[in-house]
């Protein structure tokens, strides 16, 4: 079967690295993949923010097509594409009428048929069976798995993991021979779209979040969302300000963790593409 | 919903928040566990717990400083209040519907402009290219917001990363893209 993608926009853009990884891992375990064919932004909180009916069109129109082009499954390696294409995904399953409606706006048929993979589930059901028999550099670093919001809420309707302490990013890390630690802010959110509009948050609370994992002895943070791993590596300058010291742990993709752990090349897993210099 | 045999009849916002997204501000009953989780609420001006106390009222000033309130535009959507809430209210679904408001009533706090800039200058880049296009959007919200120089020394490490695509990745479908946001947003001139 091929497993349908779809990248979203930091994936293309300010976060390629991401989906260079996230294919590099992918081709590596022989897994058939196709793109959305002309595929849109989901809105992200932009949409949810101003426009309730867009923010249900927009990724709406996503899954029409991934339907239309005859895939079962896509993975959504961004967390908040993943969470609102999976809300969007509930809301007009649960309301005919405004699944009617929607599609009437989109001018697509929708049937809900397509089931939607975060990272995680794609690798645990692709990878990782035959992960450690892969790997031929074991990643041998203490890290702090951190999740963020959307991998694991809103809950009721992602169902994936536990929503306070989850660990499966943890238990998949182990696999690479990793050590994942213990510590507090793994659900703890780092300002995502707040980035831009209110920078002085984001250093506050990305600033908490990398500051735990140092104390607690980190030496590398494995995401699986291009927004907290770009507040937490391009925002470092304003999260030392806030934290008063020079932390200079580096923020990975747990594609590309696993990418090093199965000896893929650098470049082709975008590691110098990171504000914080991968030393690991 | 059909499974709950309560009926519902609070007046006022918190009435429209029940008939818009099936929260029932009653259902609160300030245990403060929102407005503790919530990573935003110091920055508030009234904290989760508090929004859902003023809307309980009924009183018409208090509703009236709820949808004026900073709050509901900082509110990251993190959706932490709701994963902690022992009554399932889920709070993140009844924000959004409160800025639809305040935006439709232009009440908007005026301090959230920026976050408000934020919000349209990215959806202008969806409604012209499908996508959000990082250079494009750059461009418009600092016209919006003449915020010129903030992050400015973001964009050369950026480019030189291979970060920023200078040519928009357009989509094919423009036409259907326009007609989605025709048929939505515009017609309440968000």
């Amino acid at each position: 079967m091929t497993l349908g993608f779809y990248p979203g926009c930091s994936l293309k853009g300010s976060s390629r690295e991401y989906a260079e990884s996230v294919l590099a891992v992918v081709k590596a375990f022989n897994i058939q993949i196709q793109e959305i064919d002309d595929w849109n932004c989901c809105g992200a909180t932009a949409a949810h923010s101003l426009n309730k009916e867009l923010s249900l069109a927009l990724p709406a129109r996503v899954l029409s097509l991934a339907e239309k082009q005859g895939l079962k499954e896509i993975v959504v390696p961004c967390a908040a594409c993943y969470a609102r294409l999976s809300m969007t995904q509930h809301e007009l399953l649960k309301n005919p009428e405004l699944k009617t409606r929607i599609a009437e706006i989109n001018n697509l048929e929708y049937n809900g048929t397509v089931s939607i993979l975060n990272v995680i589930q794609m690798l645990d059901r692709y990878v990782t069976p035959n992960l450690e028999s892969r790997v031929v550099k074991p990643f041998g670093h203490k890290v702090a798995c951190y999740y963020g919001c959307y991998l694991v809420r809103p809950h009721e309707i992602l169902n994936f993991d536990r929503v306070e302490e989850p660990l499966s990013m943890d238990t998949l890390m182990a696999k690479t021979g990793a050590t994942p630690i213990d510590w507090a802010f793994k659900t703890e959110c780092c300002g995502a779209s707040l980035s831009i509009s209110r920078t002085s948050s984001v250093g506050r609370l990305s600033g908490k979040i990398v500051g735990d994992a140092s104390d607690r002895g980190a030496e590398a943070i494995i995401v699986a969302c291009p927004m907290c791993q770009s507040n937490l590596d391009m925002r470092r300058k304003e999260i030392n300000s806030y934290l008063g010291k020079r932390i200079d742990i580096p923020v990975l993709y747990i594609t590309q963790a696993i990418g090093l752990a199965i000896g893929l090349d650098r470049k082709a897993l975008g590691l110098q593409r990171h504000f914080v210099k991968v030393k690991v | 919903m059909s499974s709950d045999p309560h009926q519902y009849v609070i007046s006022g916002l918190g009435g429209e928040v029940f008939e818009n997204t099936e929260v029932k501000v009653s259902h609160c009953y300030q245990c403060g566990k929102c407005s503790a989780g919530c990573p935003l609420s110091e920055e508030m001006d009234y904290p989760p717990s508090m929004i859902m106390r003023m809307l309980q009222t009924g009183n018409p000033e208090l509703e009236e400083k709820v949808l004026r309130s900073f709050s509901i535009w900082v509110c990251l959507t993190c959706e932490m209040c709701y994963a902690r809430c022992p009554m399932s209210i889920d709070i993140p679904k009844m924000m959004d519907f409160l800025r639809e408001k305040a935006i439709e009533e232009k009440k908007a706090n005026p301090k959230a402009k920026q976050i408000i800039s934020f919000h349209k200058s990215f959806l202008d880049s969806v409604k012209y290219t499908g996508k959000m296009y990082e250079i494009g959007f750059y461009a418009d919200y600092k016209t919006r917001t003449l915020k010129i120089l903030d992050d400015m020394l973001l964009v050369p490490p950026m480019i030189k990363r291979g970060k920023l695509s200078i040519i928009p990745e357009l989509i094919k479908d423009r036409s259907g893209i326009a007609s989605i946001f025709r048929k939505t947003i515009k017609k309440n001139k968000t």
